[in-house]
């Protein structure tokens, strides 16, 4: 199950560092928003604002990453040859899953630390990469599984976002809430209620994906 | 499971939303038999064979291959078939030999450097292995997907027309493949529309009409001079006829 799982995972990340038709797109998108909102806004509303910034740049940003995921699964149907495959669906939904982790975890890598230093705020925050690793892990879990269904609809570029930012809704506003203290310097205790709530809701969209993940992909 | 069993299909029906395209279709492969499907466009080739591949699930029925039951038991038995269908399920931005190790990983297929490179020198691919699939002309790709099919060395083949679009050269690599598939006792059910060339490759034919069996009959029951024929009056006659 796991040599499956890795398979799955190696062909995402080989497809996307030989195009990097995805990332690129991705990252110059989120680059623009946290680039415009600094400007928009000065430095000195920085954690009233900033959180706002970050998570929109990241979430929105996501969507456009996320909808590539399954597009070239769609593709010379090797959807239909994935499913052929003889491994349990819920496997291909964690390795497709761990392909799209990794690329949201890219773009935070990527785009956190202008963030913060576009508005002058430390580089260093170990407790906001938790926050981040829990958030996009959410993002990651609903995301793959609506891209699954986004794509086989004809309209799949704006079906995705309809479907995921709804539901996606409360890891963003968690995220937010457990950022803006972060960056006002609060304690690990302060944070705890915002964690939790992101990791349940982790667990929940993980389990429920594995489970509705084979109907989603049936013809 | 029965080792010796091969492919048992009762009742299956299938249908997208109204339309019909299966309808009650009975079928006996033996082990180590092939069965060749013919049948104009829509007649339901392509569903039946997605079926028994247990990639779609019948609307009604039930089949067994190798004594497996298709819907039962269709993980353990997507080791021990294949489908080779109209798409290549290859990705385009990968090599072909990329494309076959992707495969041979999610399959488990045991030495897969040494299977990999007889698939593909069976295939005539071996000069291309290193070649994007993108980049590949129709029929290389054809044969690349044959390559992904056959990596897992299956028991069960479920081939849907493996020489439409090839060039002569190209379609007489494939046929000399699938002789040899034949010779090694594997199962086969071939779905095309070439009447000379099914005959020669099928030890007992079916003729599927609007996704009803119009004619089913041994090859030894039927001269090939006659065959032409005798689908062309199934056709017409869209009715169910039997050799002996």
């Amino acid at each position: 199950m796991l040599a499956s799982l890795w398979a799955i995972f190696r062909k995402d990340l080989l497809r996307e560092l030989r195009t990097k038709e995805t990332i690129v797109a991705v990252l110059v998108f989120a680059l623009l928003v946290v680039v415009i909102f600094s400007f928009a806004t000065g430095t000195g509303v920085t954690t009233d604002v900033a959180p706002g910034v970050l998570w929109v740049a990241l979430a929105f940003g996501g969507v456009i990453g996320l909808n590539r995921a399954f597009v070239a699964e769609k593709e010379n149907a090797c959807l239909e040859g994935l499913r052929l495959c003889p491994v349990d669906h819920a496997v291909i939904y964690a390795g497709k899953l761990a392909g799209s982790l990794t690329f949201l975890l890219v773009l935070a890598v990527v785009i956190t630390p202008i963030f913060l230093a576009l508005f002058n705020l430390p580089v260093f925050l170990p407790r906001l990469a938790l926050i981040i690793v829990l958030a996009v892990l959410g993002f990651a879990a609903v995301g793959t599984l609506f891209a699954a269904l986004a794509v086989n609809t004809r309209a799949r570029d704006i079906m995705l976002p309809i479907l995921f930012l709804p539901v996606v809704s409360p890891v963003v506003i968690a995220a937010v809430k457990a950022t803006a203290p972060v960056l006002a310097g609060a304690s690990w205790g302060e944070l705890a209620t915002w964690l939790e709530i992101l990791a349940a809701f982790d667990v929940i969209f993980i389990v429920v994906g594995a489970l509705v993940f084979e109907f989603v992909i049936e013809e | 499971m029965n080792d010796g069993a091969g492919i048992a299909a009762r009742g299956l029906a299938k249908r997208y939303g109204e339309r019909p395209a299966l309808r009650g279709i009975d079928l006996d492969v033996g082990r180590g038999q092939t069965l060749v499907c013919f049948g104009p466009n829509g007649a339901g080739k392509t569903t039946l064979l997605k079926i028994l591949a247990t990639l779609i699930k019948p609307t009604a029925g039930n089949f067994a291959i190798g004594g497996w039951d298709g819907r039962r038991d269709a993980v353990m038995l997507r080791r021990r078939l294949t489908l080779a269908g109209h798409a290549t399920y290859l990705y385009d931005d990968l090599t072909v030999a990329e494309n076959l190790r992707f495969y041979g990983r999610m399959y488990a297929v045991p030495d897969l450097e040494q299977r990999l490179g007889e698939v593909a020198g069976r295939l005539g691919l071996t000069p291309r292995l290193h070649d994007r699939v993108g980049t590949l002309s129709h029929g290389l790709q054809r044969r690349a997907a044959l390559a992904r099919a056959a990596l897992h060395d299956p028991e069960f083949y479920f081939l849907d027309e493996p020489e439409t679009g090839l060039d002569p050269e190209a379609a007489a690599i494939v046929r000399a493949w699938l002789v040899d598939i034949n010779k090694q006792g594997r199962t086969m059910v071939v779905a095309t529309h070439d009447l000379a060339r099914g005959l020669e490759l099928a030890d007992s034919v079916i003729v599927l009409h609007r996704g009803k069996i119009v004619f089913q009959a041994r090859c030894e029951e039927i001269k090939p001079a006659d065959f032409p024929k005798i689908y062309a009056a199934c056709l017409r006659a869209g009715g169910g006829q039997g050799a002996g």
